[in-house]
């Protein structure tokens, strides 16, 4: 007995020191901190400022809340619900900002409506969806969305299996698939743009909310495809080789595209390129903290997205952006819900001009 | 010839032998494998500063501290409500209920809860304590939703261990007088103390690694600030690893593995803790 004891005395220490010191030998010196960047919790400003939504577009709102954090110390939280499980959140008054990798749809924004929960929608960034292949598949040169559509479209279940039915050249090969799980706001954006019904595909591939497990069954599979954010790709670009997107619309640039910054900026990479969105509570924009912290958002959202992967808005369209939020225009710019093949410029373009874009029906923007 | 065969081992005897054997290796290997692989990745980036930061985009300039610090207190609390209940319970239980049709539902319903999956309790915190009550996804709705997971499993070790105290000895105390409180201060619980503080930690150390019912009643996946209070928002250590397993640059991943090592180290302390507790009550019994 005594023995045991000794035992889980020293294992104890053990592990408290491996944590204490660390494999680099330094000294356990907690106490040298100082004023440096988010070492202590200085005295914090005004209540609780909560972010909640989408996944994707967490490692952008935790920069900005890191960052804003640095100029103005202050009690902000962020979660991760997803883009659908933020804005039941946000109509319904919980949470201050909602993150959102699609734009609201017209049930949240009925929802909205009937709480009184009037929003300002703020472009962040764009992400571009890379569909991807192992660089060990020597056949894919490029899909076109028809292509693509015939892979992942719900009558492909079980009758799409070999890359030969995507394309009578390819080889007569099993095809397998890597997407991304269905409750999340990347998979509503892709079957709108792909299949053109959104939350429609087939249910026969791998699904996963965790984009590193694509990325591993992709550069693991030499018959894989998969589709994520091109954060995802850029960071495994030596393992994976991107699929150029042919959408056939010669104004978009004639032939294949490939996602980077420049094309998605160019609008000629479509249509899977995409721009994520903020929504902040105009109630909530009567706190002096969340008006700061959105400021800083809207201000910093190019430089930030950028290191954290995401590839920033054009100065023009940031700036229009701005002065949006500046004006305290509410309401979306995407009556339909959707912004599939929606520029964002022109959409603000149109904004400015009293009108929304997207069904093109001119339905007047919900306050 | 003769003996010869009197040494040889049944071939059965050697099979089940083997068979037990594997049961010890194979797993003993595949922990031993994954502390290693795990340790290896993660040790170097573990210091102090790791431990007193915050989290960050910059991953070498990511630390844990309000994960650290929220983990802590969601168990200390989950804890101060937990065990008082439970070991509460398991004393109705054991020393003053009937032994009835009515135990016997309460009996089967303990045993069946403490097999029900974590994610169901978060589901249940989340009506009953963040909206019905209006909690909020504040640390005290994190707290019950924990105790509500530990409690059948405190409330069974510590029915076990009442069950071990001799009944000649609740006889005797009663037989001087005693009544039944002081029975059952002065002779049950001293004697049962040390089970019902292991089943505890062990319990708690479980809680500690919990993070399926946490992400549904709202642990925060970032956050600026330490808590402050119950009603405080907070971060557990499971769920900032969950969040930089799931980044895409790489040097959040030897991130991951050096929160693991730390929420390793508390879960063996925690263990080692409960240990040491058993061992020094029980030789203060004997």
């Amino acid at each position: 007995m005594m023995k045991l004891v000794t035992q889980a005395v020293v294992g104890c220490l053990a592990s408290v020191l491996l944590v204490a010191c660390g494999g680099r030998g330094e000294p356990a010196a907690p106490a040298q901190q100082g004023s440096g960047s988010g070492a202590a919790t200085p005295a914090v400003l005004g209540a609780e400022i909560r972010m909640d939504g989408s996944s994707t577009l967490l490692p952008l709102s935790e920069a900005v809340a890191e960052e804003f954090q640095k100029q103005r110390p202050s009690r902000v939280t962020v979660r991760a619900s997803g883009t659908g499980g933020g804005f039941q959140k946000f109509c319904s008054g919980e949470i201050d900002i909602a993150g959102a990798s699609r734009p609201i749809r017209p049930a949240e924004l009925k929802a909205c409506a009937d709480k009184g929960v009037a929003f300002i929608e703020v472009a962040a960034a764009y992400d571009a969806l890379s569909v991807v292949v192992n660089p060990q598949n020597s056949w894919v040169d490029f899909l076109t969305v028809a292509e693509l559509k015939r892979m992942w479209e719900p009558d492909a279940q079980k009758r799409v299996t070999k890359w030969s039915q995507v394309r009578s050249s390819w080889p007569d090969e099993e095809i397998r698939l890597f997407g991304a799980g269905v409750d999340s706001g990347t998979y509503d954006y892709f079957t709108k743009a792909v299949v053109g019904t959104e939350h429609a595909s087939r249910g026969d591939y791998t699904s996963s909310e965790d984009d590193n497990v694509l990325v591993q069954g992709v550069t693991t599979d030499k018959l894989a495809l998969g589709f994520f954010g091109y954060s995802y790709f850029a960071e495994n670009a030596g393992k994976l080789r991107v699929v150029p997107i042919d959408d056939g619309i010669a104004e978009n640039g004639p032939g294949p595209v490939s996602p980077s910054a420049a094309t998605v900026l160019a609008g000629t990479y479509q249509p899977l390129a995409r721009p994520l969105f903020v929504y902040v509570s105009v109630a909530s924009l009567a706190r002096p903290e969340v008006k700061a912290l959105v400021g800083f958002y809207v201000a910093n959202a190019a430089r930030l997205s950028k290191e954290v992967g995401f590839i920033p808005l054009a100065a023009k369209t940031s700036a229009a952006v701005q002065a949006r939020f500046a004006g305290g225009k509410t309401g979306t710019l995407f009556a339909d819900g959707s912004a599939v093949g929606v520029k964002l410029d022109d959409a603000l373009r149109l904004a400015e001009a009293g009108q929304t874009a997207g069904s093109g029906s001119g339905a007047p923007s919900v306050k | 010839m003769i003996a010869m065969r009197r040494r040889s081992v049944p071939v059965g005897e050697i099979v089940f032998r083997a068979l037990c054997l594997g049961a010890v290796v194979v797993p003993l290997v595949a922990l031993v494998a994954l502390l290693v692989a795990v340790i290896a990745e993660g040790v170097g980036r573990l210091d102090a500063d790791f431990v007193m930061r915050f989290p960050s985009r910059i991953a070498s300039a990511a630390g844990i501290l309000p994960a650290l610090a929220g983990s802590i207190a969601l168990v200390l609390l989950t804890m101060l409500i937990a065990v008082p209940v439970a070991v509460g319970s398991a004393l109705y239980l054991e020393e003053y209920g009937n032994r009835g049709r009515f135990a016997g539902v309460i009996e089967v319903n303990i045993t069946n809860l403490a097999g029900v999956p974590s994610v169901i309790y978060g589901l249940l915190g989340l009506e009953i304590f963040v909206r019905f009550l209006a909690l909020r996804q504040s640390l005290i709705a994190g707290a019950l939703t924990l105790s509500l997971l530990v409690m059948p499993v405190i409330i069974t070790a510590s029915r076990e261990s009442i069950r071990t105290v001799p009944n000649a000895l609740r006889e005797a105390a009663l037989g001087m007088g005693a009544t039944r409180w002081s029975m059952v201060r002065g002779v049950v619980l001293p004697m049962a103390a040390p089970g019902m503080i292991t089943g505890s930690i062990l319990a708690l150390s479980r809680a500690f690694g919990e993070s399926a019912p946490l992400i549904i009643v709202g642990a925060a996946t970032f956050i600026t600030f330490l808590p402050n209070g119950v009603m405080s928002s907070y971060s557990t250590l499971p769920i900032q690893i969950f969040n930089w397993v799931s980044r895409p640059h790489e040097a959040f991943q030897t991130n991951a593995a050096a929160g693991i090592v730390v929420l390793l180290a508390a879960v063996l302390c925690l263990n080692a803790v409960a240990v040491l507790v058993r061992h020094r009550l029980q030789r203060r019994r004997n």
